[in-house]
């Protein structure tokens, strides 16, 4: 049966409106399970899901154990766990990193920051380790010229005995010796 | 036999290597507060939250200072036999909990599930359980009431009887029960 060109047409514009249409559904019908598992992690009943805007990898490298002495993410001690149970619910509500980070210290005191604050003394622990290794760099730099000055034959300044060499007996074994690997 | 500058050098590093070992060695041993010295005290909030409170205000009574966290299973294997001493003993001794390095909300639920009423103090970073020397939780102090350490008990009380035992020179200096603190 052959179909008029004008039913065609018809049912070509029929079918453009109904994906248009079930497009947007179908996406949102996706996300709807992810919301939903969120909501059971976290324990949270409100049937409004909050857009996370931290997430728990990335702050469990930035805040400690508070009975381990290593970074919150190395560790699987019961206290950790329930650091992180503690944390999940923050993300889930929304919380930013810093409003996180500022719980944990209000409930462990500021030792659970993986780095010091910006205050008082702690400014030396941003001082002191990259001074340190400047003045390392120096010392291997200065010994460095320093070995090579000795070494240098020309160098009027010092014993020069890098440029001594065998003499006598050390001298004629050495030279035996070359002869016999001499090919 | 004559050593060079070198060999000398050399030798006076290892010997306070050897030495720095030996001296950490040393200094490792039991570690913890030696009994009859001063149990150190700190003013920390109390829990449920609003008030402060230290081992300082319960100077003139016996305490029993347990350290414990809702996360060490052990704590809550030994909070019955704990909580009834304490209802049985409330008038000779006084039973402190220092809750460390936990949730406040966890604590707190720990608190209401094992019924707990007596006194508890947060030590929130755990400050006070390393000024207290402790190795883990959970751990009690038996405490005069001059302030000074009488019995450590690392690890849980198994039972009321354990309990008693540790405390009993606190049941046998304060007398029978409803005869209230005295000092010592």
């Amino acid at each position: 049966m052959k179909v008029p060109t004008r039913v065609r047409a018809v049912l070509g514009a029929v079918l453009v409106v109904a994906v248009t249409v079930a497009a947007p559904a179908a996406s949102s019908g996706e996300n709807a399970p992810a919301a939903a598992t969120a909501a059971q992690a976290t324990g949270s009943t409100g049937s409004q899901a909050v857009a996370p805007r931290a997430n728990l990898p990335d702050l469990e490298d930035e805040v400690m154990c508070p009975i381990c002495g290593t970074l919150l993410g190395l560790s699987r001690a019961p206290a950790a766990e329930r650091q992180r149970v503690f944390m999940r619910r923050l993300i889930a509500e929304g919380k930013t990193g810093q409003q996180i980070k500022d719980a944990l210290v209000a409930e462990y005191g500021p030792q659970v920051l993986a780095l010091p604050d910006d205050e008082d003394t702690n400014f030396w622990v941003y001082v002191v380790p990259p001074a340190g290794l400047i003045i390392a760099a120096l010392a291997v730099l200065w010994a460095a010229i320093r070995w090579r000055r000795n070494r240098d034959p020309g160098d009027s300044q010092g014993p020069d005995r890098g440029s001594a060499g065998p003499s006598g007996a050390d001298s004629s074994r050495l030279d035996r010796d070359l002869a016999d690997y001499d090919l | 036999m004559v050593l060079n500058l070198k060999t000398s050098i050399v030798a006076v590093a290892v010997v306070a290597f050897i030495a720095f070992l030996a001296w950490g060695l040393v200094n490792s041993g039991d570690g913890g507060i030696a009994d009859g010295e001063p149990v150190p005290t700190a003013t920390l909030p109390t829990l449920p939250p609003g008030g402060e409170g230290s081992l300082e205000d319960y100077r003139g009574e016996w305490v029993l200072l347990n350290v414990w966290a809702s996360w060490c299973i052990p704590c809550r294997e030994e909070s019955p036999a704990l909580d009834r001493f304490e209802r049985e003993n409330r008038d000779r001794v006084t039973v402190l909990g220092i809750d460390t390095r936990d949730l406040t909300d966890d604590a707190l639920a720990f608190l209401e599930e094992y019924r707990i009423t007596y006194d508890q103090l947060r030590d929130a970073s755990g400050e006070y359980a390393d000024d207290l020397e402790t190795t883990g939780v959970p751990e009690s102090f038996l405490v005069d009431p001059d302030g000074n350490l009488v019995a450590h008990f690392p690890g849980p009380f198994r039972d009321l009887a354990e309990v008693e035992e540790f405390a009993a020179p606190a049941l046998a200096s304060a007398g029978p029960a409803g005869g209230g603190a005295t000092g010592s």
